[in-house]
Formats: C-alpha cells, sequence, structure tokens
C-alpha cells in the first residue's frame, strides 16, 4: 500500500507505527525528527494503517472539519500542503491552537462545519476534505462542503454511527449515511475501522 | 470586489485581519491566495500564507477567549468545582471517620465530625496527622460553600428566570450538563427532563429499562415533594417550565415572573391528584 509522502514507518518501542515529521503534540513517540501516528487515536490514521487508497499523496491542500484538539490534523499539516482546521468547540481548540503555533501552515478556525458560508471567506478550493466531525447529519456536512473541493477532489470521511443514532444499527446508519452522500459525491472505497474505532465507517470518496 | 477575509483590510492592522476571519462571509469559496495577491494584499502566496496563519491565530485565540470566558462558562466552571469539592470532602471524612474510629470509640461520621476533630488538638503525633487530615476535609467544605456563594451571585445574572424557577445552583448544574445556556435553550425540554440521568436513558434505549422519568431536575422541590406515582407527570412540568426559562434568558433575557406561578399552579394540580386517591 502507498503512504503519502511526509508518512513513514517507524519503530517505536519494537512495534512499527506510522508517523510524521514535526513538533510532538500529544504526548506521542518519537524517533528523532519522527513521531508517532497513533491509529487508536486517530480515524485518518487507522484509515492508513488499514491500508485504504486515500487518494492523499502528500503536499495538497486540506480542509480538515471536526479538527478537535488538532491530534490528526497536526499529522496532516506535517505531510500536507495549506491545511484549514475547523473546529466548532472552543475547549479543544485551545490545544488546537498550540499544535498550529509551530505549524505556519496550519489555519485553525473556530466555526460551524455546518455553515460552510461562514469561513468560505477564508477557506480556498482544496484538494481533499478529510471529515471526522462528531454530530448528528454528518453526510449533510459533508455535502454542504463539497463546494470546497476542486474538480475530482476527494473527500475522507470518518461516519461515528452511535452519533447519527445511539439505538440503531451500525450497518442501518452508515447505509442512509452513505445514500446522502450520493447526492454530490461518488463513493469508492469504505472500509470498517475495527479495531481501531468501533462503530466507525472510513469512507473515501470523489466529488461528483 | 471580492468577498474575501483580505477585502478592504489593512495587511499589518491585527485587529481588522482578526475581525474580518472572524464576522465575515462568503457564499462560496474562491482561490483566495491569488486574489489577495492581484489585489496587493500579500506579496505571493507564500507571503499570503504567512498572514493567514498570523489572522486565523489571532481570530482564532480571541473566539476561544471570548467563549470560554462568557459568563455561563464561568458558571458551568463553578459548579462543576463545587461538586468536586464536595465529593472528595465527604470521600475524605469518610476516611476521617474511619481512622478516628480506631482511635476512640465515641468517633462520629462526615464532615461535621472531621469539623469536631479539626477543632482539638492531637495528642501523639498520629491524632496530629488525623486532626491535618481533618482541616483538610474542613478546608474543602468551606471552598465548596464558597463557590455556592459564587454561583447564588451569578446565577440570577446568566439566567435570571431559570435560576428564579429551579434555583441558582439547580440552574447551573442544568447548564453545566447541557454545556451551556445557548445549548441549553436548544434543547426539547423532554432531554431537559432526563438530563443528568444519561445512564439510565441509554439503557431504556437499549431496550432493557423503563425511561428514566427525571434526571437533575429530581433535586427540585416540585418534583421530590410529589408523590412517586406523579412524578413523572411533575418532571415534564417542571422541564418543560425550565426550557422556556432558559430559552427566554438566552433570547430574550428580560424577567418574566409569571412562569412561576404557571408552575406553581400545574404542580399543584399534579399533587392534588394523589390527595384525592386517598
Amino acid at each position: 500500500m502507498t503512504l503519502p509522502d511526509g508518512v513513514e514507518r517507524h519503530g517505536f518501542d519494537g512495534e512499527t507505527g506510522l508517523a510524521t515529521q514535526g513538533d510532538p503534540v500529544y504526548g506521542e513517540e518519537t524517533d528523532g525528527a519522527w513521531r508517532r501516528w497513533d491509529p487508536h487515536r486517530s480515524k485518518l490514521g487507522a484509515m492508513l494503517e488499514l491500508g485504504m487508497d486515500t487518494g492523499l499523496g502528500g503536499g495538497e491542500t486540506v480542509l480538515y472539519l471536526g479538527a478537535a484538539a488538532g491530534t490528526t490534523v497536526s499529522h496532516v499539516a506535517d505531510f500536507a500542503g495549506p491545511t484549514y482546521a475547523v473546529e466548532f468547540a472552543a475547549r479543544p481548540v485551545r490545544d488546537l491552537l498550540d499544535a498550529a503555533e509551530s505549524r505556519p501552515r496550519l489555519f485553525p478556525l473556530l466555526k460551524d462545519a455546518r455553515t460552510p458560508e461562514s469561513y468560505a471567506h477564508v477557506v480556498e478550493p482544496v484538494d481533499v476534505i478529510v471529515q471526522d466531525v462528531a454530530t448528528r447529519g454528518q453526510a449533510l456536512v459533508a455535502n454542504r462542503n463539497a463546494q470546497f473541493l476542486s474538480e475530482g477532489g476527494r473527500l475522507v470521511l470518518a461516519i461515528k454511527a452511535r452519533s447519527e443514532d445511539v439505538t440503531a444499527d451500525p450497518e442501518t446508519v452508515f447505509d442512509d449515511v452513505l445514500a446522502t452522500l450520493e447526492a454530490e459525491y461518488e463513493v469508492l472505497e469504505t472500509t470498517s475501522l475495527a479495531p481501531y474505532h468501533d462503530d466507525h465507517l472510513g469512507v473515501v470518496a470523489r466529488r461528483r | 470586489m471580492t468577498d474575501g477575509w483580505f477585502a478592504g483590510v489593512d495587511p499589518d492592522d491585527a485587529d481588522g485581519t482578526a475581525a474580518a476571519i472572524r464576522e465575515g462571509s462568503a457564499d462560496r469559496p474562491k482561490e483566495w491566495p491569488e486574489l489577495a495577491v492581484e489585489a496587493s494584499f500579500a506579496e505571493d502566496t507564500d507571503d499570503y500564507y504567512d498572514r493567514l496563519h498570523a489572522a486565523t491565530m489571532a481570530a482564532t485565540e480571541r473566539a476561544v477567549a471570548e467563549r470560554e470566558g462568557a459568563d455561563d462558562r464561568q458558571l458551568v466552571h463553578a459548579v462543576r468545582a463545587m461538586s468536586d469539592c464536595e465529593r472528595t470532602a465527604n470521600e475524605l471524612a469518610e476516611r476521617v471517620a474511619e481512622w478516628g474510629e480506631s482511635r476512640s470509640s465515641d468517633a462520629g461520621s462526615g464532615v461535621e465530625y472531621a469539623r469536631e476533630l479539626a477543632a482539638t488538638g492531637g495528642d501523639d503525633p498520629a491524632g496530629e496527622a488525623l486532626q491535618s487530615l481533618a482541616e483538610r476535609v474542613v478546608d474543602l467544605d468551606d471552598e465548596a460553600q464558597r463557590l455556592r456563594g459564587y454561583i447564588d451571585r451569578t446565577a440570577p445574572e446568566v439566567a435570571p428566570n431559570l435560576a428564579a424557577l429551579a434555583g441558582p445552583v439547580l440552574a447551573a448544574r442544568l447548564l453545566s450538563l447541557a454545556g451551556g445556556l445557548e445549548s441549553l435553550a436548544k434543547k426539547p425540554s423532554g432531554t431537559v427532563q432526563v438530563l443528568g440521568a444519561e445512564d439510565a436513558l441509554f439503557a431504556h434505549l437499549r431496550g432493557n429499562a423503563p425511561s428514566p422519568k427525571h434526571g437533575i431536575i429530581y433535586t427540585h422541590e416540585a418534583v421530590r415533594g410529589t408523590h412517586p406515582d406523579n412524578r413523572g407527570s411533575a418532571a415534564r412540568a417542571v422541564a418543560g417550565k425550565l426550557t422556556i426559562a432558559a430559552r427566554i434568558d438566552h433570547y430574550s433575557g428580560d424577567l418574566r415572573p409569571d412562569l412561576q406561578a404557571e408552575l406553581d399552579e400545574r404542580i399543584e394540580t399534579i399533587q392534588s391528584r394523589t390527595e384525592g386517591d386517598k
């Protein structure tokens, strides 16, 4: 499988794991300038670990929706180009700001991913959208943000079943979300993120 | 004319660029880096990205500070801190009581006993250690009282109607569970009714438990003071009025004393049902 340029496998304590080069953010293990990208803590990390073809090659312009404290987006900014990080909750954004401090091409935005017009004056058209938002209506968020994708751009999405409906069968939830995505995207690949994340589905899609 | 964040802003004006990031909007994204260079906002795209980084960092820092500094957030922190102090004081008081029992047959229990112990001197090294621990319990309990005082003063400012109807501490607990006044105001009354009973609610949704009748609003006199048979109705009525109160507090902010009268009347009707049965 091909990892994006800037993502490599390194040995940590006898185990091999994904790693990127950058300032440590959340106390992760390091190997020289490389810091471990823990797939248990990052859905995108899990997708790469599971061999999904995310279409990420390194150096892309990225819009990251649901950046939270910056765990994953800091790794993305390490290997991608200009990276726009949108997060709605104020509290984790304090940590996101710390991660962005040493990353001059990581742009933190305290905005609501459900209202793209509130950041469309800042975010340029991007090559890839990475989405990990824990809210009901994850597919609608993706659809509304499709306008940010350049021609043929990719959506890399982690669907959390429990955010849509805690009581429903995850498979039913995934089917509903994928059906809604069809309005704006062509789904290329789906993979369960087990054993790293329970009841999560990794999705790679292309803008129609 | 472009509607990018940099339009009409002096590139070196830190306040202006931060405000533009925070307050601006656009119908759709455009190639902002190129447009900014064309508009002579930046020399080249590298310069643009440097400026964008500075502006987004400043804007987001301010937005976070503002959001976190909002009074309802302070209230949420205070009520959580109060619960922590109370819980820790009780836990340590149990330890003090257990220790005290080993030294004297007439040892009491609880924070009260710790207060007694703290006021008397220890007569050997172990007694001194126990007394010192008891003092910590007293300090924590005092701190909880001080926090309660802060909540009593602040809750009526943050959410006057909610605090009047629920009492300052319950109002603050509801804000804490909902994550702030705005989110509480946006919750349906049925959700407010079971806030704080999430474990029971999810057990119910999984299908192996009855639905919870009430969450933290159980501490409201109108719920607790109602016969168990009618507590569900009382909880529904209280949650309904508290939800309305939170919405008024968030969206308009004026005082509606008649809410209390309406709630009292409704609770009276509910409570009279059981009395009639007797």
